[in-house]
């Protein structure tokens, strides 16, 4: 397997089985949230968190075989922007929720 | 090309496939930084989703019109094309034109599939009674879910260029350049639909 040859942008080449492995967990982590989401076995507390916790998996699929970031030292650039910008998506969703979760409650409950 | 090159003179300059690769190297980088900040822009627009995720404005709700099996076939669509667009780089990286083109155009295929699907969506909700201007939830959804389609679109519209490119001048190095950013931008397109079918139409549809 000569799955780590190297490349243009500090990716590797990739090879059929990483994309097929990819595909598969892909695959996998798509059945399970919708699977729960559509028989309603479990409950909903546990479906929100299987949703949360699959999505974020599978992101990190593509990005490990799909993408083939690895974080290895020629790709600190790409690792370094890649955890810079989760930060910032971090502050807007949660900050954005935080806030207006506030101002909803201020004014409906009428302090 | 060369000009970006030229500073690497000093500690190399014996082996021009070394200049190409760092200057491929540049242009992946520099691209890179534009999908991160594409990124931050679906992240405002999945913000905006977050805090308007109840305001249905006594409108019609999601939960009453999201089909999850459409939307699952919409995301088999997406999720194939992006490994098949694997398929063609690794066709490309061989330099095989015929493995790269017939891969690339089953991509295409694919990526036409899901568009099709989201537009017939969007007329259907909209008969339904939800348009953008039914309640802050509606304009939170069609903003966000149509700024994927318009990505995606622009990735169709990228593709039939680099079929023009790759005719006129087969597996040149701006080519393979132009096709890596493709790839890069089409994978990237599948990881937003991720957060978008977990977060909009599962959560949604619960």
């Amino acid at each position: 397997m000569s799955s780590s040859e190297k490349t243009h942008g500090g990716q590797a080449h990739g090879s059929v089985k990483e994309y097929v492995v990819g595909l598969i967990l892909s695959i996998v982590l798509t059945a399970i949230p919708f699977y729960l989401v559509m028989s309603g076995v479990a409950s909903d507390t546990f479906t929100v968190i299987a949703i949360v916790v699959a999505a974020i998996a599978q992101v990190l699929v593509q990005m490990v075989f799909f993408l083939h970031m690895n974080g290895s030292s020629d790709q600190t650039w790409l690792t370094a922007s890649a955890i810079y910008t989760v930060f910032i998506l971090l502050f807007v969703i949660v900050g954005s929720l935080w806030i207006f979760e506030h101002l909803n409650h201020n004014m409906l409950m009428g302090h | 090309m060369t000009a970006l090159t030229n500073d690497h003179d000093t500690h190399d300059h014996d082996d021009h496939h070394h200049h190409e690769a760092e200057a491929a190297d540049r242009y992946m980088f520099g691209f890179w930084l534009y999908v991160i900040s594409d990124c931050l822009l679906f992240c405002t627009l999945f913000a905006t989703y977050a805090v308007m995720s109840q305001n249905f404005a006594g409108g019609i709700t999601p939960h009453e019109l999201f089909d999850l099996n459409f939307v699952a076939v919409e995301t088999a669509l997406l999720l194939l094309s992006s490994f098949t667009f694997g398929m063609a780089m690794l066709g490309a990286n061989e330099e095989n034109m015929g493995r790269m083109k017939l891969w690339l155009k089953i991509t295409a295929l694919l990526g036409l599939g899901f568009l099709a699907m989201e537009i017939y969506e969007f007329v259907h909700f909209s008969h339904e009674g939800a348009t953008p201007q039914t309640s802050g939830y509606w304009t939170a959804f069609y903003s966000l879910v149509a700024t994927h389609g318009l990505h995606v679109t622009v990735g169709l519209v990228w593709m039939a260029i680099l079929f023009v490119h790759f005719n006129r001048d087969g597996f040149s190095h701006e080519n393979k350049i132009r096709l890596a950013c493709l790839s890069l931008f089409w994978h990237f397109l599948d990881i937003i639909w991720i957060c978008v079918f977990s977060f909009v139409y599962l959560r949604g549809a619960m």
